[in-house]
């Protein structure tokens, strides 16, 4: 990996679109898939006809029901098009935009689509069910797990390692269903209390409902062009400054669960590239991947934008809070907006699209803006997803 | 520096139909479908012998010849090394709890009856830093453990040890250990 | 002008766009430096996926030189969660590439759309060597059927029970026939040239001497196909290593380039009652794209040998039309003429293709990517033009297809 003055082209985001995010939605996943693309067309100013090539992503086939997932809906920016889906499960969503970042990078497309779809509803009787087969079928599955599982562990990894109790855990959920309630796609926006969430019903010890991002149907679509293209249909076009994506092994119970070093290669990889050398002071605005509480703060530290295990005592003085140093998941990210896994990445993604234009009307972070930062996080605690956007 | 004047998102309604549970269940055309996908997996060489070792009350694990690092469950090649590991080694099987925790449900969200401890035992196994990043480590239930052990840091860092089905009910398989429970005081 | 605008001028004559010269002089050029394979057996059962994909592996980075630890910029998995029966299976990408901590990711598609991302990193300039890996293990799946009929819709195809999920393939093989005026004896004759070639490949577990009238007599498979013009399932996985100009440069004294790379979707699953029956559009799309970029015209007279999408019989016919090697309904009179042997004007799948080595699922592609390269790198004096098509199918029901321009100069 180099950094990014090699690079021949440089990419420009230009437009974002996302449907609402439901526990049930009534479109197909075809239907949202279109639906989120003409919203971020329609943003940018651009038709379906002014797409090269389109980038696809949703996680596993079994919450649509359809082998081949990502063929199911392909046509969706039109026939006959370079058409491909990327996938590192959970990571998906910010993954898309890395791959179209290189469809128009290498200078092979002049426009890109990255749309993300997933409808988890579909799957009975509880969309939970699909995980029991994403363990290994041999070692792990005959116990019976539940993914709720590996993440309370970590969850209670993290809490040991670090002193950070179940109380300050749940401020994360309070602050994002807050942020959520400005966020018109939102599904689980709530002014709630730390004390609901210790309340809520408890699933695994330390994890409460409160503690983890709702089931949802959605889709959202980030259109991706070239320099020359970008200026065209845009006098504020945002820059993608890095990318960065590393995968760690497989054996996730052969590893130490408190630090996530997966994201923090990703993330030196992205700062490299973006020439990035000190991202807690140089990251404006970050959207860290947040389907449970805990991993807000465990990707911040992985992110290097607090120090290990400092990140519950930023998040204690406000820190992180759209008004503070450093605002995490303005958005109200996956525990407010809601967790179509797929789309709910590239929701963070065009999060930071409207924040570093200063389009996100009332979700817009109170401090000036130049770097943003989105990230997601996936497979068996693995996947570490980062990119850059600067304006 | 000079701050844009803030501008609206080009969108104000997300396009898109909420259903309750009841709207959808009465949808025409609900379609109905359950899936034939049948596997039969092949362990490989690592697992296999890894779940034979089970069989007879043993934890088996590889090494790398490169960086010595021990491996369990066993793969066939070093991880970090990309090097084949041709060694195999028996460990003790004691070791320590990483992290535990309490389930009240089941792979398909159920409630339980009974609470369910399960938790990563790191294994005593040489060729790891101790307190390192990685370690040789078993996944399993925990049994003598209590929740209130879980929940108040007592279990993390317990000295455990696998408790066998006996075996006639071993069938190569990780349920051969029915789970790890804590060596009493003075044994471990 | 974006890609798809040529696309757009396909038929009923392939119009092929001419070659952008000044981008190719300012591209680096992307090379194979090494390739290895492992498998290719009906059933490899001592040996897990993870297992099979690291013999592969280990035999691609020796005949590279590289280290993966730390010569790789990054690693690109191709797979499909219902293929490996576990969901999110990129879960198991890293290790058996050692790619545990590196930059890895998976392309939910065919190894030669995974061969297409890693020509695309390296041409941003931000890596310089790329692993691409595929694999398979259809002997896993017990109801290889059921999956198959999972990926047809399941709201207006579906329901409607389909006996054999296939039968896509029936309906473009009927049609292809009706609109050229090919015979059965022609599909036949594909069938058994391929099975006799794969005779001399390591790869081909299927193949066979068979005659004309052997496959013709052989049990109707999906009509008008019988059963040895169906090409059957193979355990297999393939890795290659990809490299930048200056990388190849250092690693190797022969590299063989991949000059051009292409890849379509005609239209979704959900929408298959759009295709245009008895064409394959995404074939010949990717191909403009590819050849447009390798600055290719005329592909039969500017390389020098194919290897081409053959799961069915049919599709070897169709598939050079849609490429472009033969005229509109033409392929038929080539392969009469014997056109399409090995020695002869134009070669096409002389690995015997998949009616001999079988169909590994997503390692299809990057596997057809493989014996043209393995032909180039050992034989290219056997040809005036050292070049090869490569053309990939993703397989009934999808209308994706994928197409690399392979060269040795």
């Amino acid at each position: 990996m180099r950094p990014n003055i090699f690079v021949k082209d440089k990419v420009a985001v230009v437009g974002a679109g996302l449907t609402l995010f439901r526990r049930r939605l009534l479109e197909t996943p075809r239907e949202l898939a279109w639906e989120a693309a003409r919203q971020a067309l329609d943003s940018a100013g651009l038709t379906f006809d002014d797409i090269d090539c389109v980038v696809m992503g949703t996680a596993p086939d079994a919450f649509d029901g359809v082998h081949f997932n990502g063929e199911y809906f392909a046509d969706v920016a039109g026939r006959n098009k370079p058409t491909v889906r990327v996938y590192v499960g959970g990571g998906t969503g910010v993954f898309v935009p890395i791959a179209a970042w290189w469809h128009v990078a290498s200078g092979l497309c002049k426009t890109a689509l990255a749309v993300a779809e997933e409808k988890m509803s579909p799957a009975h009787p509880h969309p939970q069910g699909v995980f029991a087969y994403i363990w290994d079928p041999i070692l792990e599955r005959p116990l019976g797990p539940n993914l709720i599982w590996i993440f309370a562990m970590e969850m209670r990894r993290y809490m040991h390692k670090c002193g950070a109790t179940k109380e300050i855990i749940a401020r994360v959920s309070v602050k994002n269903k807050r942020n959520a309630l400005d966020h018109p796609a939102a599904q689980a926006a709530a002014n709630i209390t730390v004390d609901d969430v210790l309340r809520s019903e408890l699933l695994v010890w330390p994890v409460n409902r409160l503690d983890i991002s709702p089931v949802s149907d959605g889709a959202a679509a980030v259109v991706f062009a070239s320099e020359n293209e970008a200026r065209r249909i845009t006098d504020s076009p945002v820059w993608v400054e890095g990318i960065g994506f590393a995968l760690d092994n497989t054996h996730w119970y052969n590893r130490e669960l408190a630090y996530p070093r997966y994201v923090n290669y990703a993330a030196r990889m992205a700062y490299k590239m973006a020439g990035i050398e000190r991202p807690w002071r140089e990251i404006d605005v970050a959207e860290p991947y947040d389907p449970f509480d805990y991993k807000e703060l465990h990707h911040i530290e992985g992110l290097m934008l607090a120090r290990p295990c400092e990140a519950p005592k930023l998040l204690e003085e406000d820190w992180f809070d759209r008004s503070g140093e450093l605002p995490t998941s303005p958005s109200g990210g996956l525990l407010g907006v809601g967790n179509p896994i797929a789309a709910a990445g590239l929701m963070k993604v065009a999060e930071i699209f409207w924040q570093l234009r200063y389009e996100a009307g009332p979700r817009q972070v109170k401090k000036p803006v130049h770097y943003g930062l989105a990230q997601a996080w996936g497979d068996l605690m693995q996947v570490g997803t980062v990119i850059v956007l600067g304006n | 520096m000079a701050v844009e004047k803030p501008r609206r998102p080009g969108w104000v309604e997300p396009p898109g139909h909420y259903l309750k549970s009841r709207e959808m269940y009465s949808l025409p055309g609900l379609v109905e479908y359950k899936p034939r996908a049948r596997y039969l997996f092949s362990a490989g060489q690592a697992q296999s012998r890894f779940l034979r070792g089970l069989r007879e009350g043993k934890i088996l694990g590889t090494r790398c010849p490169r960086c010595g690092r021990v491996y369990v469950p066993p793969r066939m090649f070093c991880e970090y090394c990309h090097a084949p590991t041709t060694e195999w080694v028996e460990l003790p099987g004691t070791g320590r709890v990483h992290t535990a925790v309490v389930s009240y449900i089941g792979t398909f969200r159920e409630r339980r009856e009974e609470p369910e401890i399960v938790g990563v035992i790191q294994l005593d196994a040489p060729g790891y830093v101790e307190g390192g990043y990685e370690f040789a480590g078993l996944f399993h239930r925990l049994c003598g453990v209590t929740p209130e052990d879980v929940m108040s840091g007592r279990a993390i860092g317990m000295r455990v040890r696998p408790r066998w089905r006996p075996p006639e009910e071993r069938r190569g398989d990780v349920n051969d250990i029915e789970c790890f429970e804590p060596i009493p005081e003075g044994e471990g | 002008m974006g890609v798809h605008t040529y696309v757009a001028a396909a038929h009923p004559n392939i119009v092929v766009a001419p070659p952008t010269s000044v981008g190719r002089i300012l591209m680096r050029r992307v090379a194979i430096v090494g390739a290895g394979w492992a498998g290719f057996r009906p059933q490899v059962p001592e040996l897990s996926f993870r297992e099979l994909v690291y013999e592969a592996a280990s035999r691609a980075y020796e005949e590279a030189g590289v280290d993966p630890r730390s010569d790789v910029d990054a690693f690109v998995s191709c797979q499909e969660d219902y293929w490996e029966g576990i969901a999110i299976a990129d879960e198991f990408a890293p290790e058996p590439l050692g790619a545990v901590l590196r930059p890895t990711y998976t392309v939910a598609g065919d190894g030669l759309q995974g061969l297409a991302q890693a020509f695309m990193m390296i041409r941003s300039g931000a890596f310089d060597v790329v692993v691409v890996e595929a694999h398979a293990k259809p002997s896993d799946i017990v109801t290889l059927d059921g999956i198959y009929e999972l990926a047809l819709d399941p709201l207006h195809v579906r329901p409607l029970r389909p006996g054999n999920p296939l039968f896509t393939a029936g309906l473009d093989a009927v049609a292809y026939m009706a609109r050229t005026g090919a015979s059965r004896l022609h599909l036949a004759m594909v069938a058994a040239a391929n099975k006799r070639m794969g005779l001399s490949n390591p790869r081909a577990p299927h193949a066979a001497r068979v005659t004309v009238d052997d496959v013709l007599e052989s049990p109707t498979y999906i009509y008008p196909m019988s059963q040895l013009e169906v090409a059957p399932f193979t355990d297999a996985a393939v890795v290659m290593v990809l490299a930048s100009d200056e990388a190849a440069r250092r690693l190797t004294d022969a590299p063989v380039w991949l000059d051009g790379v292409g890849w379509a979707t005609e239209v979704g699953t959900g929408a298959v009652e759009f295709h245009e029956w008895g064409r394959m559009p995404s074939i010949r799309a990717a191909a403009l794209m590819a050849y447009q970029m390798a600055g290719v015209d005329s592909p039969a007279s500017q390389t020098g040998f194919a290897e081409v999408e053959d799961r069915f019989s049919f599709m070897e016919l169709l598939a050079l039309e849609e490429l472009g090697v033969a005229g509109e309904g033409e392929a038929a009179a080539m392969l009469e003429r014997g056109d399409l042997a090995p020695g002869a004007f134009y070669p096409v799948n002389q690995s015997g293709g998949s009616l001999s080595v079988g169909v590994p699922l997503e390692a299809t592609g990057l596997w057809r990517a493989l014996e043209a390269y393995l032909e180039l790198r050992d034989n290219s004096g056997a040809y005036d033009q050292p070049r090869a098509v490569v053309a990939s199918w993703r397989g009934p029901p999808t209308y994706t297809s994928a197409v690399a321009v392979l060269s040795a100069v």
